[in-house]
């Protein structure tokens, strides 16, 4: 069966442990969890799980269901089909060979991208936005040769329908 | 009122209407030892192994249809509780577990005895807790039990570090337990109830399967009635015996690997299935995809998981299922009784055919005692009304074949887990919470091993329980599966050493009894049952004797091997 992708944003008490039944549960079901992100909330003792899972149709209500079964889960929001603002902040570590350097400059301007670290041989890139475009300027830097990536999960939030959020 | 922590600990544990506990001492609990010596009204059971505590609270809690509570010492007081917690997990089954811990300055020190148990059961706990300040330990507590009987119920751990035991505070009442992130939904959708009511009435097979739920939910009174109203025959998983009466005409047997042939060839064919309080388990379903092909399936259960887990159902329904099973029955009442038994007489002709053709059986010759003629006899002498545990096995499978259960809560086994050394233990809860029944475990030779340290309990505590051993020198369910299916290449499955069990009760200060002929199997059981105290009956059994019917693993559960 094909496997889709998910993106799930949970509410679950700011408690210890609580990351640890998360995980747990993934693990102990055979789940898979492809990037995780947590955070405090505006709320006190509340904090925000933003999950991206990649599974079968079937599963993920098995997952959305178990999740919240858990006693510490609050709240589980799954917003793939929804209309939502996502964002993953990575930075990349690229050759910046002289010959090079124009175009890379140019790939940060057009991707509306920061270099954040400049060394005698390399730059270093920090890039804010959905997976997509993580995903399209990997692709265009590669050739100039990364050297490392250090990047976050997703974090997401639905946007306000009907004046509701 | 100044109150320690091990005081609140006990104050809050009578509260909640519970008056025994099971338990072993160890320094990290040695003050709530203490507290327990100096104040009454809550009876503590000494056992003599933690897992025994816990497989005995579980008999307590079913028996009694309320919270099981163990007391543990930290360390290896606490990872002897696993298995325990580990069966009442899987067999919903509510509990309250307490393990010391190391004074709260130590955690995560690696101290003497220090594990980290809260993280050990995170996966076979319904939730647990470390109880950090005294201040919590009344409101972690009256959670603690909340959560453990409500909704879809289950065992819940409390670990209690040393100083939060011995610290006094100002004790305060805690408040109605209210939790933003736990709200268990009781109340079934209307609509989908008409809907089954619809499905009933147009249903020409249906089939009632009755789960662990519907124990647990006290609705055995309405699926009762359900069935005799629409004429639906019933079945149930392992779990589930007694939900509906074993003698009655609709009874079907049980369903799956061991089922009975009617029961298995009637959710073959079913057009209908209600499914109410079941998960659909392996061992029910057989292969998943032969599972009931022609049904529309209707699944009520409380917990939403459980719902398009393993099975696609046509009209889920999430609630409480005796509340459900209400609705149902009103919505009914409010129509013509024919209307729902007009396409009956052909279906349950079948069922009668096929209850003829391939009823349980087996044949009891002159020499050798047949374990399913001890259950009978057992059945019979106790006119089917004694509780009854069972060990894990073969003798589980016999017991849950050939004792007829007329009544919910008179048959405790560790269904989900199948825990070897359940039964003894359990069968000491169980008549701690019920002294005017009969509790009998229904043994195998070697799992009576696994927790035969627990008789001591029992002639301690006089808590008087009657052990009926079928003997036959093998761990005979695995022999089973490899006479079927390894060649008989009987791997590390014979258990001719073992002790003399006669002498073992004796030992421990128990009547035993030895029975090794047909025809003494009845005198034998009648002299054990009417003896006082606790009392150990061996049957020395057919030694090759198999459970059948049988699905072989992924087969479907109508392709059963039979006799
Ligand atoms: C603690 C534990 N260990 C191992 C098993 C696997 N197992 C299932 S049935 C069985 C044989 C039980 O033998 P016995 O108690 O003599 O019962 P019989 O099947 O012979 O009636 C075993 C080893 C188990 N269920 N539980
Ligand atoms: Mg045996």
């Amino acid at each position: 069966m094909k496997t889709n992708r998910y993106l799930l944003s949970i509410l679950v008490d700011d408690e210890p442990g609580v990351l640890s039944r998360i995980a747990g549960l993934f693990s102990g079901r055979g789940f898979n969890i492809d990037s995780l992100s947590v955070a405090t909330t505006a709320e006190p003792d509340v904090s925000r799980i933003t999950m991206v899972t990649k599974c079968e149709p079937h599963i993920i209500e098995q997952i959305k269901k178990q999740l919240h079964k858990l006693i510490n889960v609050i709240t589980v929001n799954d917003l793939t089909d929804k209309k939502y603002v996502q964002r993953q902040l990575a930075l990349i570590k690229v050759n910046a060979q002289p010959e090079k350097k124009a175009d890379i400059l140019r790939i940060v301007d057009i991707f509306r991208c920061k270099i954040v670290d400049v060394g005698l041989s390399h730059y270093t890139i920090e890039v804010s936005g959905d997976s997509d475009k993580h995903e399209a300027i990997v692709s265009l830097l590669k050739p100039m040769g990364i050297i490392e990536i250090a990047s976050t999960g997703s974090i997401a939030l639905a946007r306000e329908q009907n004046g509701k959020a | 009122m100044k109150l320690t922590g091990a005081q609140i600990l006990i104050k809050m544990i009578k509260a909640e209407g519970i008056d025994t506990i099971f338990g072993y001492p160890g320094g990290a609990v040695i003050d709530i030892y203490d507290a327990i010596e100096k104040q009454v009204g809550l009876k503590h059971i000494l056992v003599r192994h933690e897992q025994g505590a816990v497989h005995a609270a579980d008999g307590y809690a079913r028996a009694n249809q309320s919270v099981g509570v163990a007391l543990v010492t930290s360390g290896p007081g606490a990872t002897n509780t696993v298995t325990g917690i580990a069966s009442a997990h899987s067999d919903s089954i509510p509990l309250v577990v307490f393990t010391g811990q190391v004074p709260t300055g130590l955690i995560g020190n690696d101290a003497f005895q220090e594990v980290d148990i809260v993280g050990i059961t995170r996966p076979c706990t319904k939730h647990n807790y470390l109880v950090k300040s005294v201040d919590k330990l009344a409101a972690t507590i009256k959670e603690a039990f909340h959560l453990a009987r409500s909704g879809r119920p289950g065992p819940v751990l409390v670990d209690l570090p040393k100083d939060i035991v011995q610290t006094q505070v100002e004790f305060e009442e805690p408040s109605k337990v209210s939790l933003k992130s736990y709200k268990p939904n009781y109340t079934p959708n209307k609509k989908q109830l008409t809907k089954v009511v619809d499905l009933i009435r147009q249903a020409k097979r249906p089939v009632i399967f009755a789960g662990g739920g519907v124990i647990l939910a006290q609705a055995s009174g309405e699926i009762t009635r359900l069935a005799k109203m629409a004429q639906i025959p019933v079945t149930a998983s392992l779990m589930g015996l007694g939900a509906f009466p074993g003698s009655d005409p609709l009874w079907l047997g049980m369903l799956g690997m061991h089922g009975t042939y009617r029961a298995n060839m009637s959710i073959g064919h079913c057009d209908l299935m209600l499914a109410v309080g079941v998960r659909f388990d392996d061992r029910v379903t057989g292969n998943i995809e032969k599972f009931a092909p022609d049904a529309r399936i209707v699944q009520i259960d409380i917990d939403p998981t459980s719902i398009h887990k393993n099975i696609e159902v046509q009209c889920p329904i999430v609630g409480d299922c005796k509340a459900a099973l209400k609705e149902i029955l009103r919505l009914m009442d409010d129509q013509s009784p024919e209307a729902f038994i007009n396409n009956r007489p052909e279906w349950l002709n079948q069922i009668a055919e096929w209850k003829s053709t391939m009823p349980l059986k087996y044949d009891q010759g002159k020499d050798i005692i047949k374990p399913q003629f001890v259950i009978e006899k057992l059945y019979e002498l106790t006119k089917g009304e004694a509780i009854i545990t069972t060990e894990v096995g073969q003798n589980q499978m016999w017991a849950a074949q050939y004792y007829h259960f007329d009544k919910p809560n008179h048959f405790i086994t560790s269904g989900g887990l199948g825990v070897m050394g359940f039964g003894l233990p359990a069968a000491i809860g169980a008549k701690a919470a019920c002294p005017d029944k009969l509790v009998v475990d229904v043994a195998g030779d070697g799992s009576i091993q696994m927790n035969i340290q627990e008789l001591m309990t029992a002639i301690e505590s006089k808590i008087d329980v009657k052990i009926v051993i079928l003997n036959n020198r093998y761990l005979g369910m695995v022999r089973q599966w490899q006479e079927l299916f390894y060649e008989k290449v009987y791997s590390s499955t014979n258990m001719e050493n073992a002790p003399d069990f006669v002498k073992l009760a004796q030992a421990y200060g128990a009547k035993g009894l030895k029975c090794t002929r047909p025809d003494a199997v009845e005198a034998t059981l009648a002299e054990g049952l009417n003896t006082d105290g606790t009392v150990v009956m061996e049957f020395v059994v057919d030694r090759e004797e198999s459970v059948y019917p049988m699905v072989p693993a992924g087969a479907s559960i109508t392709e059963m091997l039979l006799v």
